[in-house]
C-alpha cells in the first residue's frame, strides 16, 4: 500500500464521514447525537411536518433560490454569448471581475452588501438575499454556459441568416435549442446554490429567515437536533438529485453538438 | 450574357487594415467563378461581402442589377456553403434542407418534396430522417448544398468547401460540384486556395493577392499567360531565367536567356507592360523536354545536368540545371515504357520551344 493511496482514503472518510453521520443520526432513536445508537424510527422527519416556522422557511428559499437561479442564468447566458462570440476592449479584465465573486471570501461579499445597502436605506427582504445570490451564482451560471457556447460552431448562427432567417430568428432557432441543456443546468446548479447558501442570506434576510438560516437558528435547542438532522438528511438527497439532473443535461448538449467534454463540474 | 454580379470599386477596411484594396468584377449568369489567392488575400472577406455578412467600406455592389447596400444577409438572393458546412445538429436532414423554404409560404408537402427533390440532387436521396450530426463530412457537404440550392437563389457562394474533405472525395466532389454547376444553370463563387481546383472547376478565375486582383482570366488564359510573375508561380509551377534584352521591335523582342540562349519573342499576346520590364521570362515545366538517348530534336536545344528528380509513378519531375546558368529548372516528363529514368548527375540534352516563353508585367 503506497502512501498516495492511505492519504486518498484519510481524506475521502474525512470529506465524507460527518455528511454520513447526518442521516444516521436522523434515524436515531435518541434526541442525544451519540453513539451507541438506540434504534430506528422515523418520527424525526414526521415531527419536521408539524413546524410552521419551517415550512416559511422552505417556501422563502424555494422562492429566492427560484428567482436568483432565473436571475442568474439570463446574466450568465448574456456574459457567455458576448465572451464566445465578440471581441470588445478590455473583454479579459471585465470577465475577470464578472467570475471574482467566485473565489471572494463570501463573509466579506455578505458584509459590504450590508452595509451598502444599509447605506442606500434599503429594508432588508427576501429581494435583498436574491441580489447577493444573483450576484455569487452568476460566476458558476457563466461557467457552465460559456462551455455551452464555446462547442457551438460560429457560422451556424450566419447559415441560419443566409437561409432567410433575421438575427433573432437564427438565435432563437437554433442557438438556443443547443444552448438548452446548458441552460437548465446552469439554471439547476445556480438553485442549489442559492438553497444551501447561508453567509449571505444570514447577513441580508430580513423578518423571513432562508431555511440554512433556519437550521442554524434550531442548533441551539438541543431537543431539535435531530429533527434537524432529519431536515439536512433530506436536503443533501435534493442536492444530490438536482446536480446529477443538471450534469445529465449538461452532457447531453455536448453530445448533440457533437463537442467534446471540456470537463463540468461533476 | 449578363452580368449576375457586378462589383466597383470595393474597399473594405477593418479598423487600419485595408482587407479589399478596390475590387471591380463582373461575373455573368450562369458562370462557374473562382476566387483563388493565399489565405489572407481577402477573397473570403469578398465573398462574405457579396453575401452580405460584411459590409463595404466603400463601392457599389449590384446583384442581378439591384444595388445590394442597404440589403440585409437575409433578403439577398444569395446562399452560401460554409467551410465548416454549418449543418444545424439538433435537426434531421429533412429539416436541416427545409430550413430556409419555411420563410417561403409552401405547404408543408410542397416543403418535404422541394427538399427530397433536392437531396435526390445532391445523391442523398431517403436520408430526410437521418440525425444531421450522425453524418460523414462527404454527406454533410452534401446536405450543405441541398440546403442552399433548395432556395433556387441566383448566386450560389462556396467558401472552401472541399478543404476538409480528404483527397480522394475532394476530387469526387469537384466533378459533382461541377456537374451540379450545369445542371442548375446557377452561378457559382467558389472561394479556394489550391490552385488545382480552380483549374479544374471554374470557367473564370480571378487571382488575388493583398486584397487586390492581380489576374482575371479563364484557366487556360491563367496558366499560359500569367501577368505577373506572382501569378505564374502561384498557378502551377514555373521556371524563371534571367534574360536580357538585345534587340526589341514593333511586334518582337530578342533575349539573350540564361542557359538556353537567343530567343526572339512575340510580344503582342502579352499585356502592355510585360514589354518594357521584362528581365526575366518564364517557361512552364512542360515546355521543356528531357531528349534521351537516340531521339531527334524538334526544337531548340541546350546542355543540363540531371540534379534531382521525384518519381510520380505517371510522370518524373526532374530538376536539371541548364549549361552556362546555375538556376534550378524543373522538367515534367510522362512515363513511357521507352524511357528509362534518369539518374542524378546524368549529362543529357533538353529540347525548347521559344513560342513557349512568357514575360511578365513587373
Amino acid at each position: 500500500m503506497n502512501w498516495l493511496r492511505v492519504y486518498a482514503i484519510v481524506y475521502l472518510v474525512f470529506l465524507y464521514l460527518p455528511v454520513l453521520l447526518l442521516p444516521i443520526f436522523s434515524f436515531n432513536d435518541a434526541t442525544v447525537i451519540a453513539f451507541p445508537l438506540q434504534g430506528f424510527t422515523t418520527q424525526w422527519f414526521k415531527e419536521l411536518a408539524g413546524i410552521d416556522a419551517l415550512h416559511g422557511a422552505l417556501k422563502n428559499s424555494l422562492f429566492i433560490g427560484i428567482v436568483s437561479a432565473t436571475l442568474s442564468t439570463i446574466l450568465g447566458i448574456c456574459a457567455a454569448r458576448a465572451s464566445t462570440r465578440y471581441r470588445f476592449p478590455f473583454k479579459a479584465p471585465i470577465m475577470g471581475a464578472i467570475m471574482l465573486p467566485l473565489v471572494l471570501p463570501e463573509i466579506i461579499v455578505a458584509v459590504s452588501l450590508l452595509v451598502v445597502l444599509m447605506q442606500l436605506g434599503f429594508s432588508l427582504t427576501s429581494w435583498t438575499v436574491i441580489m447577493g445570490h444573483t450576484l455569487i451564482c452568476t460566476p458558476f451560471a457563466i461557467a457552465i454556459l460559456s462551455s455551452s457556447f464555446q462547442g457551438l460552431d460560429q457560422s451556424l448562427e450566419e447559415a441560419a441568416v443566409d437561409l432567410g432567417e433575421t438575427r433573432w430568428g437564427a438565435f432563437s432557432k437554433i442557438i438556443l435549442p443547443l444552448v438548452t441543456p446548458g441552460i437548465v443546468a446552469s439554471f439547476l446548479i445556480a438553485f442549489t446554490i442559492s438553497m444551501d447558501e447561508f453567509i449571505i442570506a444570514f447577513f441580508l434576510t430580513g423578518a423571513d429567515p432562508t431555511l440554512p438560516v433556519y437550521i442554524w437558528s434550531q442548533l441551539r435547542f438541543p431537543k431539535r437536533l435531530p429533527s434537524v438532522m432529519a431536515l439536512g438528511t433530506l436536503l443533501i438527497v435534493a442536492s444530490l438529485v438536482l446536480l446529477s439532473i443538471a450534469e445529465y443535461f449538461r452532457r447531453r448538449g455536448i453530445r448533440r453538438t457533437g463537442a467534446k467534454d471540456s470537463g463540468g463540474f461533476l | 450574357m449578363s452580368s449576375i454580379i457586378s462589383l466597383s470599386g470595393i474597399q473594405k477596411y477593418y479598423g487600419d487594415y485595408h482587407a479589399l484594396r478596390g475590387i471591380d468584377l463582373e461575373i455573368k449568369q450562369g458562370e462557374f467563378f473562382s476566387l483563388l489567392g493565399p489565405s489572407g488575400c481577402g477573397k473570403t472577406t469578398l465573398l462574405r461581402v457579396i453575401a452580405g455578412f460584411e459590409d463595404v467600406s466603400e463601392g457599389v455592389l449590384l446583384l442581378d442589377g439591384a444595388d445590394m447596400a442597404r440589403v440585409p444577409a437575409n433578403k439577398r438572393p444569395t446562399n452560401m456553403v460554409f467551410q465548416s458546412y454549418a449543418i444545424f445538429p439538433h435537426l434531421t436532414v429533412g429539416q436541416n434542407v427545409a430550413f430556409g423554404l419555411r420563410k417561403k409560404g409552401l405547404s408543408k408537402d410542397d416543403m418535404a418534396k422541394a427538399a427530397a427533390e433536392a437531396l435526390e440532387m445532391v445523391g442523398l436521396a431517403g436520408y430526410g430522417d437521418r440525425a444531421a450530426h450522425a453524418l460523414s463530412g462527404g454527406q454533410r457537404q452534401r446536405v450543405a448544398l441541398a440546403r442552399a440550392l433548395v432556395l433556387k437563389p441566383k448566386v450560389l457562394l462556396l467558401d472552401e468547401p472541399l478543404s476538409a474533405l480528404d483527397k480522394k472525395m475532394r476530387e469526387q466532389m469537384q466533378g459533382e460540384l461541377r456537374r451540379l454547376q450545369r445542371q442548375v444553370g446557377i452561378t457559382f463563387i467558389l472561394v479556394t486556395h489550391d490552385q488545382e481546383e480552380a483549374l479544374i472547376m471554374s470557367d473564370r478565375i480571378a487571382v488575388m493577392f493583398e486584397g487586390e486582383i492581380a489576374q482575371m482570366a479563364s484557366p487556360q488564359e491563367l496558366y499560359r499567360r500569367p501577368a505577373t510573375r506572382r501569378v505564374g508561380e502561384f498557378i502551377g509551377v514555373m521556371n524563371f531565367l534571367e534574360a536580357k534584352q538585345t534587340a526589341a521591335s514593333e511586334k518582337t523582342i530578342s533575349f539573350d536567356v540564361e542557359g538556353l540562349g537567343a530567343a526572339e519573342i512575340r510580344i503582342d499576346q502579352f499585356p502592355e507592360g510585360a514589354r518594357a520590364s521584362a528581365d526575366v521570362v518564364g517557361l512552364r515545366p512542360e515546355a521543356l523536354s528531357i531528349l534521351f538517348e537516340g531521339q531527334k530534336s524538334t526544337g531548340r536545344v541546350a546542355d543540363a545536368t540531371v540534379q534531382d528528380l521525384a518519381y510520380y509513378g505517371d510522370m518524373t519531375y526532374y530538376e536539371v540545371t541548364l549549361e552556362g546558368s546555375s538556376t534550378p529548372v524543373t522538367i515534367s516528363m510522362k512515363n513511357l515504357i521507352s524511357r528509362p529514368v534518369l539518374e542524378r548527375g546524368t549529362k543529357t540534352r533538353v529540347q525548347w520551344d521559344e513560342r513557349s516563353l512568357v514575360i511578365f508585367a513587373a
